[in-house]
């Protein structure tokens, strides 16, 4: 073996890859289509757990609300036969993430729970991974927001209010995940078990369309659900490898 | 110039050029502050405001986070282009004709590069962190994200500054020289300083010759990159109608393009304002004409093919999004664009069209009102257009946007006419090459720095 490769060898023994192959976690939501009925309890619940702004009538007519989960209506046919189709749509989480690829601060990355992160304070707002997303669930703060009192009393301690000039997007709630990992770690447990961290809009939904576990383990709820014949992904072509995946909704004839 | 029946002389040449610079007249005066006020009104005071409230004080919205700005940010760096390339590769090719004019398209190089690289800043959400995207050691112990096509226009655009500014700088010395010895007071210090203590000896003159050739030689790969790097932040993206592989030579092609036409407008300033008709001639329009004509086809072909791709793709997205290009929201705009860069360049076939000025100057201010256009639209109909149809939507640029746009060209134009005052703006040794050389050397021209 020549010196050359025996420093290559070391060097891939040794690294520690920027992308992981298997992560501690590897959190994963299914939302079935068939069971959500679109009352957009999910929406508020995201609302309300994650401090986001209420950008107001005007920001809102120009297109810039920010809605980490958004419900997506499509429309087919003419009235009077009409369906509407409901799909929320939220961050991805991606595995292979076009977002953080362009990111050039490194403020959107994959940390070891399979979650796609952002980091406000690092984040210089060049606005790219929005573009870059396919999904188009990055939401970008146009200007500083307010809370009138009292709902600035409401605002979430556990999550960062968000300044202007940043990027901000879906986390799966990682401020649950931190605290489930964190009360297994004290009561001696080595991972959280299926069903105990939940977000705010799987922990809300009245018609329990979503569900969210750890896709590493074989046991949980999520893994069993995604070994079924209605599990799709969407934009799946674009080989992103997401980590939501939607249950197709089943048509009955009438 | 040869062969003229009232030859200029050197001494002609070190008079006029001298005297452009020391010589002000109040017109000079009115146009500087004009432009600086311009600036001042048009461009910092917007984005202070914006910098104050955020970048909602632009149009940008959900799905088009990219706007005029970054637009701006590619016309800039694709007028940029031109100016240092085609120095470079006429100077690599010997083309005597370039040597009135390339002074200031190397000019034009670097002040559009400056140009554009405050629209970064002024794009961004941040600003005041952006120096984030440099890989400098630091406490948080955090690199930039090498994988980022982002990070690759910073270094790109560092380096072109860089190479650019050694570049006006190193052809400048020995006309530095040649003020330094035509000047007094402060003028002369700084001249002095300038010119590095050159005396026109035979070794500095070699060495300068071989400087210069190896830097052009440096210089063209380097530019044909950085525009490459630029496509790249779109192309290496999944979105419909910019995800191709067109993208790198489509930019370069675009850029030398909007470039050459920007090239042709300030020499018809300088020949108009300055009176350099001596120098800058019917020739230089003639042969830049014939680059204009060869470019537009070349585009125009390019324009054909990305058309082709996204209509032989079949893939919904890119057909959409061509459709929507073609025929949408921002058709009038991609109309407007086809006419100015694809069709009106063809007058350029015609000899008579390409000596004449001012039809030639319209010529260029509307092929880059063009190449603007399509930047913009680059921009624009492909962020309006993407895959979830529940997230499509409509940019229009907000009147702060447009007002930084105005005072982007009022910073330009402030840089160039500071520029002219500080730089002799026609290189005199060059120029000097292409001329018969003079039987008696007049006591007057005999300076230090006689070449």
């Amino acid at each position: 073996m020549s010196f050359l490769d025996r420093i290559a060898e070391g060097w891939r023994k040794n690294r520690k890859p920027g992308y992981y192959e298997n992560f501690d976690y590897h959190w994963t939501m299914t939302i079935d289509l068939d069971q959500c009925s679109g009352c957009g309890a999910c929406v508020t619940a995201c609302q309300a757990e994650n401090n986001l702004p209420i950008v107001g009538e005007k920001a809102f007519a120009k297109g810039r609300e920010v809605k980490w989960l958004r419900m997506e209506h499509y429309w087919e046919g003419e009235y009077p036969d009409v369906k509407l189709n409901i799909i929320p749509m939220l961050c991805q989480h991606c595995d292979n993430a076009p977002c953080e690829t362009v990111c050039p601060v490194s403020a959107t990355y994959h940390n070891q729970d399979g979650l796609n992160t952002q980091i406000y304070n690092r984040c210089i707002g060049t606005r790219s991974c929005a573009v870059y997303c396919p999904y188009e669930v990055r939401y970008f703060n146009y200007n500083d927001h307010t809370w009138d009192s009292p709902l600035d009393q409401q605002l979430n301690p556990d999550v960062s209010v968000r300044e202007k000039g940043v990027m901000e997007k879906c986390t799966f709630c990682i401020q649950r995940v931190r605290q489930a990992k964190d009360t297994a770690k004290d009561d001696g447990r080595r991972r959280v078990r299926d069903g105990e961290v939940q977000p705010a809009c799987v922990q809300t939904c009245p018609s329990q369309a979503m569900a969210f576990g750890d896709r590493n383990d074989p046991e949980s709820n999520v893994s069993q659900t995604l070994a079924g014949p209605r599990a799709y992904r969407v934009l799946d072509e674009l080989n992103t490898k997401s980590s939501v995946v939607y249950l197709k909704k089943v048509e009955t004839e009438a | 110039m040869q062969g003229d029946p009232n030859p200029l002389k050197y001494t002609d040449i070190h008079n006029d050029v001298v005297a452009s610079i020391v010589e002000t007249g109040s017109n000079y005066y009115v146009a500087l502050a004009t432009a600086l006020a311009l600036t001042l009104i048009c461009f910092f005071f917007p984005w202070f405001y914006q910098l104050y409230y955020g970048i909602g004080a632009a149009g940008m919205n959900h799905p088009g986070v990219w706007g005029t700005y970054l637009a701006s940010f590619i016309f800039w760096i694709g007028l940029s282009h031109s100016g240092t390339l085609l120095s470079c590769v006429l100077h690599i090719t010997n083309s005597s004709w370039r040597k009135a004019m390339y002074r200031s398209a190397e000019a034009m190089t670097l002040f559009s590069l400056v140009v554009a690289a405050m629209m970064v800043m002024v794009h961004v959400g941040r600003p005041w962190f952006i120096h984030w995207t440099l890989p400098y050691p630091n406490q948080m112990e955090m690199w930039p994200n090498f994988r980022s096509p982002l990070l690759f226009d910073v270094m790109a655009i560092t380096t072109y500054i860089t190479g650019s500014t050694v570049f006006i700088y190193m052809g400048s010395i020995p006309d530095f020289a040649a003020v330094r010895d035509r000047t007094r007071g402060w003028r002369n210090t700084m001249y002095s300083l300038l010119s590095l203590g050159w005396r026109g000896t035979d070794r500095e003159w070699h060495r300068l010759h071989w400087a210069y050739t190896f830097l052009a030689v440096l210089i063209i790969p380097l530019a044909v990159s950085v525009h490459s790097i630029v496509s790249w932040d779109f192309a290496m993206s999944i979105v419909p109608a910019l995800h191709q592989t067109i993208f790198a030579p489509y930019f370069v092609v675009g850029a030398i393009y909007s470039g050459t036409a920007g090239i042709v407008t300030v020499m018809f300033v300088l020949r108009k304002f300055m009176d350099f008709g001596e120098y800058i001639t019917e020739l230089h329009f003639d042969n830049l004409g014939k680059l204009l004509l060869v470019l537009s086809l070349l585009w125009s072909y390019i324009n054909i093919v990305e058309i082709f791709t996204g209509f032989y793709s079949g893939a919904s997205g890119e057909t959409e999004a061509l459709r929507y290009r073609l025929f949408g929201f921002y058709a009038p705009l991609y109309w407007e664009m086809i006419t100015f860069c694809a069709v009106l360049p063809l007058l350029c076939a015609f000899k008579r069209f390409r000596t004449s000025f001012v039809p030639m100057l319209y010529l260029s201010i509307a092929i880059n009102i063009g190449m603007y256009t399509e930047r913009f639209l680059i921009v624009a109909t492909s962020l309006s257009r993407q895959y979830l149809p529940d997230a499509w939507g409509l940019y229009v640029p907000s009147a702060v946007e447009i007002s930084i746009l105005v005072g982007t060209l009022a910073l330009f134009t402030t840089l160039f006419l500071l520029f002219v005052k500080i730089f002799p703006s026609v290189s005199m040794y060059e120029v000097k090459e292409t001329m018969d050389t003079p039987k008696k050397i007049p006591a007057a021209a005999s300076g230090g720095s006689l070449a």
